[in-house]
């Protein structure tokens, strides 16, 4: 038996659950999506957001729970099923071929052989109705990120969906572009079509949406009227701001020197979907942890590599590695200016995934101690590198299942520990990380902060990229946050709250924007 | 029931040292089935192809020639493949190397002495690696598909050949031959022991070869940038290891052994410049390289066992009378069930019966 009130939703989940593994991508959750609405789903990376929506979308499958639609119980195991029950979807990287034209792609994805003429006229009258500009003969590969978006919205509103679900639309989109999607969006509405609308951008889903349900860690933690909220309110509840924040000895930094030195860094973007970095000043000085938050994508990868020097800079002053400019060096003459670095992606870019851990540490330290591990000649010397990678293993506990494993073989969180530990096994006078416990388990995230922390009060300067805001209140000395490839001025620690930097990460406050300059230029 | 290939957390030693094996057992059969279709034998056919040609001492030289050019090549090769280098020319750097060899003993036949030799070997190996420096140049310039520039390569080095053979390099006293002057004595490799067979030098220098780059390969900091750049180039960045260096450094190691396999061939076993001086030893090393596992040692008994194939396939024709493409067929065959049984070193197989669920995308 039904209520009224659940008879009015279009599409209800109940207890749905996803397990991988040990981990609970989404815990009981319980979402309910009237008809004519736009709901926003919103949540921290990780949250559980994009698991959820796979599981509506037919692309995974729960692993319990109950999904009803229009009140009928269903089980929605593919997304053609999804598709024919009148579930569309709109992915935040787009499946295109760059080198068909609009309309032949949009011909790929319908099943019958409607004749190509046929699916142009329908894309045009579909885009005049809507306000999707958009020219079905052109080639995609000319086309800009918002054009091809709505290539996709139009290939999804093709089939005629009663639900449409919407992953992160506006991350790729300008401004402009963004304002044009809303109005399609609302249009939309009008005709009596509910929109799933995912997001972390407060100020949108404020702006657009009736309803919003918000998840942290795979659960959902509230269900709101985010019209009645304001920014930081929302914030606070996608944040979590009940968790708890330590209480720190403040440490005086005013005569130390300044160990690492970012002077009006920018950068192009290098493809479609990376970031520009625009002109970010920063001073790290001995002894001090400074985190830089901010969600996914905002521009943290691409700073990472300009500081560690993969990427090299067009000016040599841009960036600084005690006191020396390093902008045009790469990475190893960093390193051996007592620079280390361990970048987000352990398989792959931290690691070689099918090397041994020994060979591993030979990876990032063949440059730094070369006189340790290389003999003249060239020859590696397998037995001091054996030596040091046993050391490492001991102090940072890594659990292996052989003595000198690949590095594929290691459990995320083992793995990251002896990546850590390679780096801090040299005592490095300046420490990047990106992400420094990404996916790793409780245990062994508390290890690796513990180290980073001593690490800087043994001298060093640390910098910690993340996107856990939790983590980043537990080790910092001040906190900065990165928003479409700007860095804010840090926070002192003691100003710092999570609504002050959730705020700052959605990108709510309005000063953000503003360049600054640092007091002595 | 499915048959489902599951990822090992490890790579498999044991695979790894078995696959050559299961590879070379499965081109048997698939070769006896073939010869039975033919309507020979199958047994006898085997024995003729693959024992029969090494039982007498001359017979053992002529294998230890055949294998010199396909060892140097396939050595050459391993370091390229290794570094995700797809080197496909290595037959018109051997070209391109004998051509370049051959400068002195054409152009100044009268020039004699100890140094002649060595001046030549090292102006094969400098031609190889010049030849071979074409694509590196273009990959790393203008990204260019290194797959494609250096097989097309090939065809030029071949037609370049071909063109000095009958015209600027003709023996004029070889009644209108397209071939180059003999070599004089001081010029031509010298056989290891004239006594019992024809083999040369060339074998030496593939063992050296071998013995060498095995070092560079698994015992220097140059190899360890060549393995990590190019089984992932993200983490080779990482290192401070530059992409580019590395591609010329594969090609032009490459382009040198292949340019000396080139002179050696055509300097000992050939003696003079021909339209044709290979039977296809820089694509057959590509085989040799991959059943060689990439190992340098391991290409030395590869380069044995395709040289055995060449052979083999002239046994072949004279003794049953079948083509001697039939080594080509004992070759590609070999290639084949060599890069399937690699799949077993980082698979394994599970049977699955029906209904049992695919593992989750994670």
């Amino acid at each position: 038996m039904k209520s009224a009130g659940e008879a009015a939703n279009l599409i209800e989940v109940r207890g749905l659950t996803k397990v991988f593994g040990t981990l609970t991508a989404c815990n009981h959750v319980d979402l309910g999506i009237r008809q004519g609405e736009i709901h926003a789903l919103l949540g921290e990376n990780g949250a559980g957001k994009s698991t959820l929506v796979k599981m509506l979308f037919g692309s995974l499958e729960p692993t319990s729970g109950e999904i009803f639609w229009k009140g009928q119980p269903v089980k929605i195991t593919s997304p053609s099923v999804a598709r024919s029950l009148g579930i569309g979807m709109v992915f935040q990287h787009f499946s295109l071929f760059e080198a068909l034209t609009a309309a032949e792609n949009i011909a790929l994805s319908v099943d019958d052989g409607t004749s190509l003429d046929k699916i142009a006229a329908k894309a045009r009258d579909l885009s005049k109705t809507y306000g999707l500009p958009l020219d079905p003969d052109s080639l995609v590969g000319d086309l800009s990120v918002g054009e091809r978006q709505r290539i996709e919205i139009t290939r999804c509103l093709l089939q005629e969906p009663d639900l449409i679900i919407l992953d992160e639309p506006t991350s790729v989109l300008t401004p402009q572009e963004a304002d044009k999607l809303f109005e399609t969006l609302e249009r939309l509405r009008a005709e009596g079509k509910s929109i799933l609308y995912i997001s972390h951008r407060l100020e949108e889903v404020k702006r657009l949406c009736d309803r919003a349900t918000v998840m942290r860690h795979g659960k959902v933690v509230g269900a709101c009227d985010p019209s009645k909220e304001t920014a930081a309110s929302l914030a606070r509840m996608m944040v979590g701001a009940d968790v708890a924040t330590a209480e720190r000895t403040p440490i005086e930094l005013k005569d130390a020197p300044e160990l690492l030195g970012i002077c009006g860094l920018s950068r192009k973007p290098a493809g479609p979907f990376s970031m520009p970095l625009k002109n970010i000043w920063l001073s790290l000085k001995a002894g001090e942890v400074l985190g830089i938050a901010g969600v996914a994508g905002n521009g943290q990868g691409e700073f990472f590599e300009a500081i560690s020097g993969e990427v090299l800079q067009e000016s040599a002053d841009s960036v600084r590695i005690r006191g020396k400019s390093v902008g045009r060096m790469g990475i190893s003459a960093r390193r051996s200016l007592g620079a280390a670095f361990v970048p987000e992606e352990r398989l792959g870019h931290g690691a070689a995934p099918r090397m041994r851990l020994s060979e591993n540490l030979l990876l990032s330290r063949h440059a730094t101690d070369r006189k340790a591990f290389i003999a003249p000649g060239g020859f590696v010397k397998n037995g001091m590198i054996q030596h040091a990678t046993q050391r490492i293993i001991e102090v940072m506990d890594v659990r292996k299942s052989a003595p000198d494993p690949e590095a594929a073989s290691l459990s995320g969180g083992n793995l990251q520990k002896f990546i850590i530990g390679r780096e801090l096994d040299r005592q490095p006078a300046v420490m990047v990380v990106n992400q420094p416990t990404w996916g790793v388990d409780a245990g062994a995230a508390a290890r690796i902060r513990q180290a980073l922390i001593a690490l800087a009060r043994a001298g060093s300067a640390v910098l910690v990229i993340s996107q856990d805001l939790d983590e980043l209140f537990e080790i910092s000395d001040s906190i900065a946050v990165m928003h479409n490839g700007e860095l804010s001025k840090p926070l002192p620690r003691a100003e710092a709250t999570y609504e002050r930097i959730g705020l700052l990460m959605g990108g709510a406050e309005p000063g953000h924007t503003d360049p600054h300059r640092p007091e002595a230029a | 029931m499915r048959i489902e290939l599951v990822k090992r957390p490890e790579r498999s030693k044991l695979f790894s040292a078995l696959s050559p094996f299961i590879a070379f057992a499965l081109t048997i059969i698939a070769g006896a089935i073939l010869f039975a279709a033919l309507g020979k034998n199958p047994l006898t056919a085997l024995y003729t192809y693959f024992i029969d040609p090494i039982t007498q001492v001359w017979q053992l030289h002529e294998l230890a020639i055949k294998a010199a050019p396909l060892i140097l090549i396939a050595v050459g090769l391993a370091v390229c493949y290794r570094a995700n280098v797809w080197n496909i020319g290595a037959e018109g750097q051997f070209v391109m190397g004998a051509v370049a060899g051959s400068v002195l003993p054409v152009m100044f036949p009268e020039t004699v002495g100890w140094w002649v030799l060595p001046a030549m070997l090292l102006m094969g190996a400098a031609g190889g690696a010049a030849y071979a420096s074409i694509p590196a140049f273009l990959k790393t310039r203008f990204n260019t598909n290194e797959i494609l520039t250096s097989l097309m390569l090939v065809y030029v080095a071949q037609l370049f050949l071909d063109w000095l053979v009958r015209g600027w390099w003709k023996d004029p006293a070889a009644y209108n031959f397209p071939q180059s002057v003999q070599f004089n004595p001081s010029a031509v490799l010298p056989e290891l022991a004239p006594m019992s067979g024809r083999a040369n030098w060339g074998f030496i220098f593939a063992i050296i070869a071998a013995v060498l780059v095995w070092l560079m390969l698994s015992k220097m900091l140059k190899g360890f940038e060549i393995r990590v750049l190019g089984s992932s180039p993200r983490a080779g960045r990482f290192a401070g290891f530059q992409q580019s260096h590395v591609v010329f450094f594969a090609f032009l190691i490459s382009g040198a052994l292949a340019g000396l396999a080139g002179i050696s061939e055509v300097s000992g076993a050939i003696g003079q410049l021909q339209p044709s001086i290979s039977p296809g030893y820089g694509f057959t090393a590509i085989i040799v390289a991959f059943l060689g596992r990439l190992n340098p040692l391991g290409i030395v008994a590869a380069g044995l066992v395709l040289a055995l194939t060449y052979l083999g396939g002239e046994a072949a024709q004279t003794a049953l009378g079948v083509s001697d493409k039939v080594a080509r067929v004992f070759q590609g065959m070999l290639l084949f069930f060599v890069l399937a049984s690699d799949t077993l070193i980082h698979y394994r197989i599970r049977i699955a019966g029906l209904g049992a669920k695919s593992s989750e995308a994670a």
